[in-house]
């Protein structure tokens, strides 16, 4: 189907069907109880997801393919949002143009920093694309900011004033980013007994550009380009004796990634309307980095799994509080109570990043293929267990 | 007037001259050994006909069009490919997916923007490596990932990936170092083979003897950077020079 084989078919509808019942699939508790803080389908949340997911999956292109590690990849996602913010402040609040623009943008300025980064290979473009993010981000903080020519509006961010120009706003539009008068913040409650699930608009905007670029990244890995990406990663020496220029492979290569990022920003940019200087940040880089290997390096599903993974540990542990851990721990004598507190309390809240630092190191030694090869174990284990029962007597379904 | 013509080409790394004055022209068709003890700039001169060095001082001339200060690839598509001393594949692609992508840089040049089409449905591509992989008698490993084969079957490998590029000229730097004697004899048999059946140029590097008067049509002996002498298998082989200059290299 869509000139995909039979696997590649089924990964592309088990990711369009888990995203369009996402508001059911992650909502499995009952809005009152206790278990309802594990819920994750809330608009913003889910948004944060698919975003993420979509940055991850360009980034998947440039470092899970051709091997180059770039750790500058949150500056095309922040251009993409000032760029998305600009069409808000001059022209329309349609998201259209301006995620049209935050591709755009985001793309030129992949084009230059990554023929620059690109000439040279290893720890050493990693390092140009960092130096690159860093100074994007220095422009955006402070530079491009000040009284004369402001572009960025500094560290208060990049938002929409009443007094900007706005040139095709009409009152009968919403006064937030909307999509042809549909605003990115209407939202549909459905109450079912005592669950409650959210539609919104903003999601399903995303959700449905998440399928489309997840489409096109399982194309481009089928594709002849891909396969030349994947041979720059293996042999670059063998590439140039074959005839083969490496070096406008990984320049297309990084583009398209920069465009997927800016793609991200402009979302970001569309679901809320400002954009700030941190999100370009060397911290934000790491995070994508972390996200596709946790996820899986190279392979078409790990860098969403990862990146859902991540926002939504993200949003459980840093919302967990001293308060709530009594509760759980309530039923421990008063001394062993405070004590595993005291031994918990490091991980969460604003120790979130400490319990990321764990699991990510656990993911890199057990499982150095990602999430994705902790699901491929399974499927085995269960696969062989299955066997082991039934010792052959039975015929199993293929596949 | 050779396919390959090199003029006096010198090349110097710091105070050792590496190559000095070599000349050196290679007939079309022909199977053109380049012998020498260890250190004697084999491997030097080849790099500086397809790229990975620029010689000093001199010329090459590759069917008439000059190859200095063109960059590997583009000497690579004018018609010129390289076998390494050790074998350069693309280890963690498959053997089918090593033979498609010299296929495809044959059929697309250097760079073509193909990102939305399936691989396995660019059917000339497709049919032309696994025709390959017959001729290399290695169709049954078309699904093998390439690092994991023996090193005389990535040998094999890397001289079909070669061939799919249908080169004029094939350069191999000592192809059977390293080799057991089988793989070895398997390998002459095979050049002999591409040479017989194909229009092709060979030039060859080689350092075992057994290979190279199996093989070769015309023989150069390299000795310390330059041409000793350059005459047909027979003449060599009773060269007074030539011995000497092996009998040197045991002697040291
Ligand atoms: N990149 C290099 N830098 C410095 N010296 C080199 C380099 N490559 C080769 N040499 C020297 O040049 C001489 C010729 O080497 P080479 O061409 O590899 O010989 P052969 O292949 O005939 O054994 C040797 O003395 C070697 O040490
Ligand atoms: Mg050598």
């Amino acid at each position: 189907m869509l000139g995909l084989n039979n696997k590649d078919t089924k990964l592309l509808i088990a990711v369009a069907v888990l995203t369009l019942l996402a508001p059911f699939i992650l909502n499995p508790f009952p809005a009152d109880s206790a278990m309802a803080q594990f819920n994750a389908g809330y608009p913003d949340l889910m948004q944060r997801f698919v975003i993420f997911g979509i940055f991850a999956i360009g980034f998947n292109i440039l470092f899970g393919l051709t091997g180059y590690l770039s750790f500058g990849h949150a500056a095309f996602l922040g251009i993409g949002s000032y760029a998305a913010v600009w069409i808000f402040k001059l022209f329309t609040y349609n998201v259209v143009p301006a995620i049209a623009l935050a591709v755009i943008m985001a793309g030129l300025f992949s084009v230059v920093i990554g023929y620059v980064s690109l000439r040279r290979s290893g720890i050493y473009f990693s390092i140009l694309t960092l130096a690159f993010a860093q100074m994007s981000f220095a422009l955006a903080y402070s530079v491009l900011s000040n009284p004369k020519f402001n572009l960025t509006n500094g560290e208060t961010g990049l938002q929409v004033y009443s007094g900007d120009l706005q040139m095709f706003h009409r009152d009968s539009l919403p006064d937030l980013p909307h999509l042809f008068g549909l605003s990115m913040r209407s939202t549909y409650n459905l109450d079912l007994g005592a669950w409650s699930f959210s539609f919104n608009a903003g999601y399903y905007l995303c959700a449905i550009v998440l399928m489309l670029v997840f489409y096109l990244s399982i194309r481009i890995f089928r594709s002849p380009f891909g396969l030349m990406l994947r041979a720059i990663k293996s042999n670059q020496t063998r590439m140039s004796y074959t005839g083969l220029n490496p070096r406008p492979h990984t320049l297309a290569a990084f583009v398209i990634s920069g465009m997927y990022a800016g793609l991200a920003g402009g979302l970001m940019a569309a679901m809320d309307p400002l954009a700030g200087a941190e999100r370009m940040q060397w911290t934000a880089s790491g995070e994508v980095v972390l996200m596709t290997i946790l996820g899986g390096t190279g392979t078409l599903i790990g860098p969403v799994l990862g990146a859902g993974f991540i926002k939504y540990f993200e949003n459980i542990f840093s919302k967990i509080n001293d308060s709530i851990l009594h509760e759980w721990f309530a039923f421990l004598p008063d001394g062993l109570e405070n004590f595993m507190v005291f031994i918990v309390h490091p991980f969460i809240g604003k120790g979130w990043h400490l319990t990321l630092g764990i699991l990510f190191m656990l993911v890199v030694i057990f499982l150095p293929g990602g999430l994705v090869e902790g699901g491929q174990r399974i499927g085995k284990w269960i696969k062989n267990r299955g066997k082991a029962k039934d010792s052959g007597a039975t015929t199993e379904p293929a596949e | 007037m050779g396919i390959l013509e090199v003029k006096d080409v010198g090349k110097r790394f710091g105070g050792l001259q590496a190559l000095g004055d070599v000349n050196l022209s290679v007939k079309e068709n022909t199977v053109h050994a380049i012998i020498g003890p260890n250190g004697a700039g084999k491997s030097t001169l080849l790099n500086c006909l397809v790229g990975k060095l620029i010689p000093d001082t001199g010329s090459v001339m590759f069917d008439g069009q000059s190859v200095l200060g063109r960059s590997p690839h583009e000497i690579n598509q004018m018609g010129i490919s390289r076998v390494f001393q050790t074998p350069e594949i693309f280890g963690d692609l498959s053997v089918m997916e090593n033979m498609m992508i010299p296929c495809f840089a044959k059929r697309d040049g250097s760079f073509r923007m193909r990102a939305i089409e399936n691989t396995m449905r660019e059917k000339d591509v497709v049919e032309k490596a696994e025709a390959m992989l017959v001729d290399m008698n290695m169709a049954d490993k078309r699904h093998m990932n390439a690092a994991s084969m023996s090193r005389g079957d990535k040998r094999r490998l890397e001289i079909g990936m070669c061939l799919a590029q249908e080169p004029r000229l094939l350069l191999l730097d000592e192809p059977t170092a390293g080799m057991a004697r089988a793989d070895t004899n398997n390998t002459i048999d095979l050049l002999k083979q591409i040479s017989d059946e194909r229009d092709i140029t060979i030039a060859i590097i080689e350092h075992d003897m057994h290979v190279v008067f199996s093989l070769a049509q015309r023989i150069t002996v390299l000795a310390q950077g330059t041409p000793l002498v350059e005459d047909n298998p027979e003449n060599i082989k009773g060269h007074p020079k030539v011995r000497e200059a092996y009998l040197g290299e045991t002697a040291a």
